[in-house]
């Protein structure tokens, strides 16, 4: 800790580090990829992480792959880190970056502590999960879905001994397996209540449809049956009708698309939650209230790219819903419109962990290439090239249309680099 | 709440340095370097503060650091993160209380 002595600069009273090369933050798995890649490459890269482990939510993960092999995160990330450690890259973590500046073509980063310089800088922080308001939602025992993940896979502590998933998407899916794997039972999934924040998430036929997208490749049983009986509207539509007031079943867990839980009551912590049947629009219908015990909800919201500190740098942004919400604007390079500034893994759009690898290997081989190391073009093209044939493989896909996304946002990097004839006139 | 002990993928949890640390005085005991969050869930305590002005109870929610829900006071230092604070052995952690005064809302003497 340091003390501000009033007139004093601060500059003189923090440490500042000499230059690195690179700076990276975010230990995830697109940070540590990239940080590999230009080590590798001989150059001088420093990793900064706000928690207490390298990883970044890769940790959590845990989930059977179609060949039957396990996806094991926590295996995955000391991989990662051993190899960026073996790379020669440094690795500081429990650090929140909390400003990043631009200054005579070098990146100043602040951290509580120490200033950190480098003439490039990789933002790789990854995605946060949106959360969904509902009465009762801040009683102990209500987490979000990514918090029992790693409560239960990187801490091995259970969340409680009975649980409710309120949300139905392909993460919550997936963590309501690996809580069912360590011994913790799910009593239900269901829909969170209809408002103007959760409309596409509390629409059973919306829901559906997204979970029909899924994935071909996906883990879980539920998720591939659909796309099998369900490829046209009318059946969709029919589907969601019939689909059984008592849920399916998916590992022993129902699922109910057509119920929501509409609160979370509790004295001192979560004892229970009410839950109400919904029309196909998500509308409760009266009378239809029933209690159930559990000790402790997970609410499953959604992701977003998590990138404030691209806004700090004066990036520009735009919204890509099949992105997952406001990405900041890169091409396949991984470069920004801002000289020196790079974008790489899920704050660039919501994809699982082996895509965040891919667009690492990316952004390492650009920033390489932009600190003067000669003959990586070839690398280069061949990294862009494996991000898209993983994203083919991939085993989950958070957003049915995702490569539309990602061609939205390319088109708009594109839209910048020709600059129009009406922007002479504006002065 | 209960340790995984056994997990069919992850395997045993194996042998871990335990360390003790007192939470609002009560001594609790934990495994070293797993967060606070995780030490007291694992001793079935959930609350972790109570709200400044309503003093209603909060416990985590998003258990990486985003949500700042989970703010403790670690040796004297406050708004430390509760599920991203490792424990160490003679660590004192002391929950948010309500404040003694309540804050006061004066907004309505400036209609
Ligand atoms: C809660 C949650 C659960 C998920 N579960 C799954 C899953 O089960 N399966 C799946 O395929 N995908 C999952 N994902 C998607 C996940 O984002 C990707 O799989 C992958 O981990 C993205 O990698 P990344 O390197 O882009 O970011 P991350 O893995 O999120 O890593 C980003 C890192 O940056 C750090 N960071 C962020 N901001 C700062 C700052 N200001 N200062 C210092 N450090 C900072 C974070 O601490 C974090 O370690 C999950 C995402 C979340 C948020
Ligand atoms: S629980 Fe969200 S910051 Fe700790």
């Amino acid at each position: 800790m340091y003390k501000a002595v009033s007139g004093s600069p601060l500059l003189l009273e923090i440490g500042v580090e000499t230059m690195y090369d690179i700076i990276v933050i975010g230990a995830g798995p697109a940070g540590l990829a990239a940080a590999s890649t230009a080590a590798r490459e001989g150059l001088h890269v420093l990793v900064i992480d706000e928690y207490m482990k390298p990883g970044g939510r890769l940790l959590g993960q845990l989930y059977q792959e179609s060949n039957g092999n396990w996806w094991n995160g926590l295996e995955e990330s000391v991989k990662l880190n051993e190899q960026a450690v073996n790379e020669g890259v440094k690795i500081i973590l429990q650090t929140v970056v909390y400003d990043i500046e631009r200054q005579d073509s070098s990146w100043i980063i602040y951290t509580e502590n120490i200033v950190y310089t480098s003439k490039q800088l990789l933002l790789a922080t990854g995605a946060a999960e949106s959360p969904v308001p509902l009465p009762g939602w801040t009683l102990p025992g209500v987490m979000s879905v990514g918090a029992a993940q790693v409560m239960t896979n990187v801490h091995r502590v259970k969340p409680g001994d009975k649980g409710m998933i309120i949300g139905v998407n392909v993460l919550s899916a997936a963590i309501a397996m690996e809580l069912q794997l360590a011994g913790i039972d799910v009593v239900a999934m269901a829909l969170p209540p209809l408002n103007q924040l959760t409309h596409q998430h509390s629409r059973p036929k919306e829901v559906m449809e997204a979970l029909l997208h899924a994935s071909h490749l996906a883990p879980s049983k539920f998720l591939r049956i659909g796309s099998k009986f369900m490829t046209n509207p009318f059946m969709r539509q029919l589907g969601i009708r019939l689909y059984p007031k008592s849920g399916i079943s998916m590992w022993g867990i129902p699922i109910q698309l057509r119920k929501a839980v509409t609160e979370i009551y509790g004295t001192n912590q979560v004892e229970g939650v009410i839950i109400r049947t919904i029309d196909i629009n998500g509308s409760p219908v009266s009378g239809t209230e029933e209690s159930i015990a559990c000790d402790f909800v997970c609410i499953a919201g959604g992701l977003y790219p998590l990138a404030e500190l691209a806004g700090v740098a004066d990036c520009p942004f735009y919204y890509v819903d099949e992105l997952g919400g406001y990405v900041p604007i890169h091409n396949e390079k991984m470069e920004t419109p801002i000289e020196g500034l790079y974008v790489a893994g899920n704050i660039t759009g919501i994809e699982g962990a082996k895509i965040a690898i891919s667009q690492g290997v990316v952004a390492g081989y650009s920033m390489a290439i932009a600190s003067g190391k000669q003959g990586l073009v070839e690398n280069l093209q061949d990294s862009i090239k494996k991000v898209h044939e993983t994203r083919k493989q991939a085993a989950i896909r958070f957003h049915p249309k995702v490569d539309i996304g990602r061609n939205i946002i390319h088109k708009q990097w594109e839209a910048r680099q020709v600059p129009s004839t009406n922007d002479a006139t504006i002065i | 709440m209960t340790r995984i002990e056994n997990h069919p993928i992850l395997g045993k949890l194996g042998r871990k340095k335990t360390v003790t640390f007192t939470f609002d005085n009560q001594i609790i005991r934990g495994v070293e370097n797993e967060p606070i969050a995780a030490a007291l869930l694992a001793n079935s305590i959930r609350t972790l503060r109570n709200h400044e002005e309503t003093a209603k109870p909060r416990g985590i929610y998003c258990n990486i650091g985003h949500c700042f829900e989970c703010r403790v006071t670690v040796n004297g230092i406050q708004g430390k993160r509760a599920c991203l604070t490792p424990i160490k052995e003679g660590m004192i952690v002391q929950s948010g209380k309500r404040f003694a005064t309540p804050v006061r809302d004066w907004s309505g003497n400036h209609v």
